[in-house]
């Protein structure tokens, strides 16, 4: 056993309990700004997370693959937790039964401004063509976005990185817009949120309002489904 | 605790193997909620269902529990971010000002959709109240 700090920093760098220790007291301290600032918008916990973090691993050397390999446990528990969002549908079943109709009208109205906006701005930009390819699917949750990246021969990774940028900008935006523009109805403002920012933006919901919260997770569950579908159309037909 | 996580991976896991033995261009995940839900409102039906993780809110306690952090799930992948400094140092504007408009966009129109959908069908209801009388 050395004693020598240096050795012991190369040791632990390497191991997983490292950096899923550093993941979740990074966020804990996030989560607390988040709670102190009375949940502001600008407060998004998973923004600050992934700056100090980033800045951490950017300042220590530290590659990508290493931080993934402690970070991998939280990561897994996405696939848990929308098969968890199951709980609060059928907590919440009457209320979503009732407003069925608007849902679907406005699941496939949004998906389809979702990613025509996204591939007709980018190009707009001038945007090279495998960036576009990666921008498309940007609304859905990461493990299915990056499917359908892969799919369309772009860039997963770029992907993976549009649509946490993408959750966390609506997350931020939706609370001050809706309010400014009058909106109270929390199952609106919920839909719109979980399906133009997937997870990020349910979870910044389910902070504003339970029943917004609920909406949030069937809009991004929806989504995930018809933007699969969607995407591959919209490229064929947006790109030549 | 462990038997309702035991119960929500169980959903998951045959929601994958639906979508990979069907091919079907769908999340497993998304299959599993559906799974869940099916359960969830089949054992309100079937007395004999309503046993270890689903009887006495177990699984609606650990799925409250795997949701009450959600936002910290997405960390690991946001951190991706550092392996695309560079094209992000190239076409990082870019590609913030294309992702801002569309998420402005899309939440506008889907909640606008969603208000003007619930508005015409409240619209519609009034009307098919009084039909719904018995004829004298």
């Amino acid at each position: 056993m050395s004693t020598n700090p240096f050795s012991l920093w190369v040791y632990l760098s390497q191991t997983p309990l490292l950096w899923l220790t550093v993941t979740l007291l990074v966020y804990v301290i996030a989560d607390a700004l988040s709670l102190a600032t009375g949940r502001h918008p600008f407060a998004n916990p998973v923004f600050h997370s992934m700056w100090m973090i980033a800045a951490f691993l950017l300042l220590t050397g530290t590659s990508y693959t290493t931080y993934f390999g402690g970070a991998q446990f939280v990561h897994f528990l996405l696939g848990p937790a929308t098969v968890a969002l199951a709980v609060p549908l059928y907590e919440n079943r009457r209320i979503v039964a009732k407003a069925i109709l608007p849902m679907l009208v406005a699941l496939v109205v949004g998906c389809a401004t979702a990613i025509v906006s996204v591939v007709l701005l980018a190009q707009a930009f001038g945007l090279p063509r495998e960036i576009v390819l990666s921008l498309a699917p940007k609304s859905v949750t990461a493990a299915v976005a990056m499917g359908i990246s892969e799919s369309l021969g772009a860039d997963a990774s770029l992907t993976a990185v549009a649509v946490i940028l993408t959750g966390i900008m609506g997350a931020i935006i939706v609370t001050p817009l809706m309010n400014r523009m009058g909106i109270t109805d929390y199952r609106a403002r919920g839909f719109a949120v979980g399906l133009a920012s997937h997870g990020i933006g349910t979870a910044r919901a389910f902070q504003v309002d339970a029943v917004a919260g609920v909406f949030a997770g069937i809009a991004m569950s929806l989504n995930a489904l018809v933007t699969s579908l969607l995407v591959p159309i919209a490229v064929t037909l947006l790109m030549r | 605790m462990i038997a309702s996580l035991c119960l929500i991976l169980l959903c998951q896991l045959a929601g994958e193997i639906f979508v990979r033995a069907l091919a079907l261009p769908m999340p497993g995940p998304v299959i599993g909620m559906m799974i869940l839900l099916a359960l969830l409102l089949a054992r309100d039906r079937l007395g004999w269902l309503a046993r270890g993780p689903l009887q006495g809110g177990g699984v609606e306690a650990g799925a409250s529990g795997l949701l009450a952090h959600l936002s910290l799930l997405f960390v690991p992948a946001g951190v991706g971010i550092v392996q695309k400094l560079d094209l992000l140092a190239a076409h990082g504007l870019a590609i913030a000002a294309v992702l801002a408009i569309s998420v402005l966009l899309t939440l506008l129109v889907t909640v606008a959709t969603f208000l003007l959908v619930g508005r015409l069908m409240a619209r519609g209801q009034p009307d098919e109240q009084p039909s719904e009388r018995p004829m004298p």
